[in-house]
């Protein structure tokens, strides 16, 4: 029954912003609800709940993987949110405080779904949730973001629907009854209607690929990313595709159970390379620095997929990359969230010598660019080795060349971008604008402390996380 | 009970092709109203018995897909006070004649596909698989926001028609589907009418071009 709080806790929260009558405080709620749902997660990880099989909500082994990751990365980015909003005092954020509260009950319910209709419902009220704080800005190019993100995912989210009901007509030729959670699809197993799983595999792949951001369903991504606030950003790449590469993994274990999981890891591995490789060659061509952390995110959402394709060992490095990847995304949405608006421009046209206005928001950016590129010792480079590792073992040498070959094409337009804007004198405009922004503590411990927890969990991997990873491994790959 | 159903998805198919040839806006909106209330009372034939749930369900997608939507989409129009000449990027001939063999590629596909026994010789599936493809070709191919929004409700209303398989056996999921009746809500009412039209004072998407590599 706790792991419901999980939910609970953050709608309470959300109904409460709404309520509160004092813009100048209600942001406090954030960390408030944040602070309370980590420990409510880290106390499941620690000690896990018995989840019966027929449960449609439960912390089960894949939940109890990801979720905390997500609960750590929302937990900071609350701290944070509390300094972005009193920076943002002008704009009325009763909506932003509320619907950011709503989105983590509904990450919670998402991830821990064991029924194909219920993980639906939670992802697309996320989708839909996600709708005020993308535009919370105001500005046109805002709004243009969010009708295109509006559009995509929601024709993303239709198709997954489709796929859902595709996957459950599937069931009913082996005299299913429409019981629709995953332990019951999987236990049916070959009895599953093949066409029928195939079709629901392609649209159920494209439907939560979209959500996820894997190329070429990617073109929402670098819109919202680039318009939407530093936090939110941060929260989407590490929470809102995590719901969705959970979903993927749940699915793949059914369509696997039906007998044809070697096309679903061809067709993970494919549409994973292709996503690497899309993003890294409009990495090497943007020129807007938080449009290059949403190819970025591109190509770890493709890492994710290729790591899912390869097998026991890979789905495990893919679990570890889930919370590498999160953490130090985070550290670099918030930082280039602190740029962006001591820069008053996002372009590496206009924006230079962020090392002179900025130190320390530029010092955590390079930091967290070696990070996300994968360079020892940050987590990201453990997690993508033990990817490396899984992939020859179980012989995709091929694969693994070209996935090297993406990460290296990846560091090229990454670091491109990020020295362009840390490295030289600012623009004599900028100095003036940039004296406004102080950096306070309240924006630049959150991404050094996640940039800190980035290290840690790559260097000193705790045997608890290990052992998690591995029972959800043994979840998705029974009788392995 | 077999030919009603079919005759119903048969001018549900009709009615993509009217609305992939309409030239005017009023006429296209009319056109996915009329196919959104033709879906709606199709549950009633199917379960033949009437309980109060499957009566909620028929008139809430009746209401909602034939008046509701409907009824935002003429507000936005007149709120937004555009044209009401479509001004496609896909011509209105070469999208009829995309529709029309994407229909037979769908009639052709679903024959392939197993069906239970109580389904077979229906035309849901066609119907629904018709149903998507027109909508993928109204989303693409037209650039005003609002005919954008009727091409994701005829996408929306095939994956209705599916679902239509599935009723008896898992109620719950399919009228989950009505969530994507409040997506379209939230297209409307949140960004077309307030804001693409205020910010850029046009509904035309292709003025949504700044954000670009």
């Amino acid at each position: 029954m706790t792991a419901y709080l999980l939910i609970i806790l953050p709608l309470v929260g959300a109904v409460v912003a709404a309520a509160w009558p004092d813009n100048r405080t209600r942001p406090w709620l954030l960390p408030v609800v944040g602070v309370g749902h980590a420990l409510l997660c880290f106390w499941l990880l620690v000690f896990p709940p018995e989840v019966s099989t027929t449960a449609w909500l439960g912390f089960d082994p894949l939940a109890r993987a990801v979720l905390p990751a997500v609960s750590l990365l929302y937990m900071v980015c609350a701290v944070y949110g509390v300094s972005y909003l009193k920076v943002r005092a002008e704009r009325p954020n009763r909506v932003f405080v509320s619907v950011l509260l709503a989105v983590l009950g509904l990450l919670s319910a998402g991830h821990m779904s064991r029924h194909l209709g219920l993980l639906w419902i939670a992802t697309e009220a996320v989708t839909l949730a996600a709708v005020p704080l993308l535009h919370f800005n105001g500005t046109p190019r805002a709004f243009e973001a969010t009708w295109k993100y509006l559009l995509v995912g929601g024709t993303g989210i239709a198709l997954s629907l489709l796929g859902s009901f595709c996957l459950g007509y599937a069931s009913l030729h082996s005299g299913g009854t429409g019981d629709l959670t995953f332990a019951t699809l999987m236990a049916q197993g070959a009895g599953l209607s093949r066409p029928w799983v195939l079709i629901a595999w392609v649209l159920l792949l494209v439907g939560y690929g979209t959500k996820m951001g894997l190329a070429p369903m990617h073109t929402w991504k670098p819109d919202a990313y680039g318009e939407a606030p530093g936090l939110v950003g941060a929260i989407l790449a590490g929470g809102v595709t995590t719901v969705a590469f959970t979903a993927i993994l749940r699915v793949r274990a059914v369509v696997s159970a039906a007998g044809e999981g070697g096309i679903a890891d061809r067709t993970l591995l494919a549409i994973g390379l292709f996503s690497m490789l899309v993003a890294a060659l409009f990495l090497l061509g943007t020129r807007d620095f938080k449009r290059m952390l949403a190819y970025s995110s591109v190509e770890h959402m493709g890492i994710l997929s290729i790591g899912a394709a390869l097998g026991g060992a890979g789905l495990w490095a893919a679990l570890f990359h889930v919370w590498t990847n999160s953490l130090t995304k985070g550290a670099l949405f918030l930082s280039a969230g602190n740029i962006r608006r001591a820069a008053g421009s996002a372009s590496m046209d206009a924006v230079r010598g962020m090392t002179v206005l900025t130190p320390r928001s530029a010092a955590i950016f390079i930091a967290g660019m070696f990070a996300v590129t994968a360079c020892p010792p940050f987590g990201p480079f453990f997690s993508e080795l033990a990817l490396v590792r899984a992939g020859f073992a179980s012989g995709h040498g091929l694969a693994i060349t070209l996935f090297l070959g993406c990460l290296l094409f990846a560091f090229f337009g990454i670091t491109r971008v990020a020295f362009g804007i840390v490295d030289g004198r600012p623009r004599p405009a900028m100095r003036t604008e940039g004296r406004r922004f102080v950096e306070t503590a309240g924006v630049i411990l959150p991404p050094l402390a996640l940039l800190g927890i980035s290290v840690w969990l790559g260097l000193f991997t705790p045997p608890l996380l290990r052992e998690v990873w591995q029972a959800a491994v043994t979840q998705l790959y029974p009788g392995s | 009970m077999n030919t009603n159903l079919n005759l119903l998805i048969g001018l549900a198919m009709g009615l993509n092709l009217i609305a992939l040839g309409s030239s005017r806006l009023p006429s296209l909106i009319r056109a996915v109203s009329l196919q959104g209330m033709v879906l709606g009372v199709m549950p009633l034939l199917i379960e033949g018995v009437a309980d109060w749930r499957l009566i909620l369900v028929v008139v809430a997608t009746v209401v909602g897909k034939g008046f509701v939507i409907p009824a935002l989409l003429r507000r936005a129009m007149r709120a937004a006070n555009i044209e009401r000449e479509l001004d496609p990027l896909i011509g209105f001939v070469p999208s009829l004649l995309l529709g029309a063999g994407g229909t037979i590629v769908a009639v052709a596909f679903a024959s392939v596909l197993p069906l239970l026994p109580e389904h077979a010789g229906l035309l849901l599936v066609p119907g629904a698989l018709a149903s998507v493809l027109t909508g993928f070709i109204l989303l693409i191919g037209r650039v005003k926001a609002i005919s954008q929004v009727c091409g994701y409700l005829i996408l929306e209303n095939g994956i209705y028609l599916f679902g239509l398989l599935l009723i008896r056996s898992t109620p719950l999921l399919v009228e989950a589907g009505v969530l994507l009746d409040v997506t379209v809500g939230v297209f409307v009412i949140g960004i077309i009418v307030d804001r693409i039209q205020r910010a850029f004072d046009s509904l035309d998407t292709r003025k949504l071009t700044i954000l670009r590599e």
